[in-house]
């Protein structure tokens, strides 16, 4: 445990420490300059865009994969983990290859209107690339583990489909989804790799959180990346507390079953 | 199966699950495989020559090299903590270890970038330790060990955390037995704890090393992207992109890109062993 103090404690206190240095109102400065507010919402309005997508997409797959046999299903299961497998530059210049107005999917969205790279929907698509194997591979044990008599009773009694997976199914799967989504909003919330290449990384318009960490260390400006990073810790920290209580809260509702 | 309106219900039952394949299959085509295609598409846009010519060039080369050096480096270390820690945390009782559990996902919730700014706080010139390290001209930040330092943190909760579930699953009764048989810790270990999840460690090593080498953010804050002497892969294929090399970024990229392939085959293989002989 010793490695675990040294690796990973002894970084994020040198972290801490080196904030407080500057002090509070350093701190306070830095964290509410107009470009750092707008990178927060930047981060958090794109990271809340790519967990809806996510939530719905992943729990799609999630059923799939695990109600229905049908052929290329185990080819669409294991692409479920290519974007942990991929590095995240790689994902980013691919995105942005596809998005960018002479790409493959670009081509027709931007003369429609709707530009994805290069905005704010380019920092969604990146981040919602990267974080939705999460919500799957979350909620699919937990459907796999679901009884098939609790549909079939429900589908007897006369429910719909809809709602026989509103009321009976949905209910079962919640804790996980949720559990998925938060993860999933937190990797989205600290993405950098994936993100930078297509979002164009205009201050007030496309600039993330971790990117002006990024500037204002290649500034040599420690105190204010340092700031901007404790805020970001903070997030993960109340993220990981929350995905942690929902797990127990789920544990609690398993034995009570 | 009487019901005379049962042909009816059927056939609406059996149509939702082809709609929903057919959409979930589609979404993943344009989401997930489109960007796989599209690398290979750009990386051969100028012929095999020139893609042959852009792997070969002396940079990408030392960046693959440097890749591997770090997987090398990183791996086993991290192997090691994974398999002490879940050992600790699923074959002990002591005080202190849920707060070790979140201590140990913690780099699993932290940001990349924030990670990298945390060890530059620390090594670093202007770090806690930095003027400490200068007297002693010991230089850590912008240089190899320092992509060394940050992969490790950001990849030391993979191993761990796949052997914890299944050690957690599988109990310490085993243990328990081979305690009372007198034997040593040691032999416990190799000849009882060892056998039983021996797939479940390659499984979580390799995720590991996935993530080793494809690391980008906590290694840029920290590599200093000295062109062929600190710079991995992963960053490699952002310098040649933003050099307006976008074909050489892309066959650097179609590098990384198979890895990942490779890593998704053994991934399927691995669980299956892992995890179906779990009972």
């Amino acid at each position: 445990m010793f490695y675990l103090t040294l690796i990973v404690l002894l970084p994020i206190a040198a972290l801490i420490l080196k904030t407080t240095d500057a002090g509070f109102m350093r701190f306070w400065e830095v964290v509410t300059s107009p470009r750092a507010l707008a990178s927060f919402r930047i981060t958090i309005g794109a990271a809340l865009m790519a967990t809806a997508f996510s939530a719905v997409y992943g729990l799609l797959m999630a059923w799939i994969l695990t109600r229905y046999r049908f052929p290329g299903r185990r080819i669409l299961d294991a692409l479920m983990d290519l974007p942990f497998a991929l590095p995240t530059s790689v994902a980013g210049i691919a995105l942005t290859a596809l998005f960018a107005g002479n790409g493959w999917f670009g081509r027709f969205l931007e003369p429609a209107g709707f530009p994805v790279a290069y905005s704010i929907a380019g920092v969604a698509v990146a981040m919602a690339f990267t974080s939705v194997p999460f919500v799957v591979r979350t909620v699919q044990p937990v459907i796999e583990e679901l009884k098939p008599e609790l549909e079939e009773s429900a589908a007897t009694l006369g429910a719909w489909q809809w709602q026989t997976f509103r009321r009976t199914i949905y209910p079962a799967i919640f804790p996980a989804h949720l559990a998925g989504c938060t993860m999933a909003f937190s990797r989205s919330l600290g993405e950098f790799g994936a993100v930078i290449f297509i979002a164009g990384n205009l201050p007030f318009e496309t600039e993330i959180a971790a990117l002006l960490i990024f500037i204002r260390l290649e500034e040599y400006d420690y105190p204010a990346a340092a700031s901007i990073a404790i805020v970001l810790l903070a997030v993960a920290f109340v993220t990981l507390l929350t995905t942690n209580a929902i797990q127990s809260w789920r544990l609690r509702r398993v034995v009570k079953d | 199966m009487t019901d005379p309106m049962a042909p009816l219900a059927a056939t609406r039952a059996n149509r939702t699950p082809a709609i929903l394949i057919a959409v979930g299959a589609v979404l993943t085509a344009l989401f997930i495989a489109a960007p796989l295609l599209v690398i290979f598409d750009q990386a051969l846009s100028k012929g095999i020559d020139v893609y042959r010519a852009n792997i070969l060039h002396p940079e990408t080369l030392h960046a693959i090299w440097l890749t591997t050096l770090t997987a090398l480096v990183v791996l086993p270390i991290n192997i090691a903590f994974g398999v002490t820690a879940a050992w600790a945390i699923t074959k002990f009782e002591f005080r202190g270890k849920r707060l070790l559990l979140t201590a140990i996902d913690l780099p699993f919730s932290i940001s990349p970038i924030v990670a990298g700014v945390s060890y530059l706080l620390l090594y670093g010139g202007l770090g806690l330790w930095g003027p400490w390290l200068m007297d002693r001209d010991i230089r850590i930040m912008f240089s190899v060990p320092a992509i060394f330092l940050v992969t490790m943190f950001v990849t030391s909760p993979f191993v761990a955390r796949e052997l914890i579930t299944l050690m957690q699953a599988q109990g310490r009764e085993r243990e328990e037995v081979a305690a009372t048989l007198g034997a040593s810790g040691w032999q416990m270990f190799r000849r009882v704890t060892l056998p039983n999840i021996k797939w479940a460690l390659l499984y979580g090593a390799v995720l590991c090393n996935a993530r080793v080498m494809g690391e980008f953010g906590a290694v840029s804050v920290v590599s200093g992207n000295l062109r062929g002497q600190t710079n991995t892969l992963p960053l490699q294929v952002q310098l040649l992109y933003h050099d307006y090399n976008a074909t050489g970024a892309f066959a650097a990229a179609s590098v990384l890109t198979l890895l990942a392939f490779v890593t998704l085959i053994l991934k399927a293989i691995l669980e299956r062993k892992a995890f179906d002989r779990r009972s």
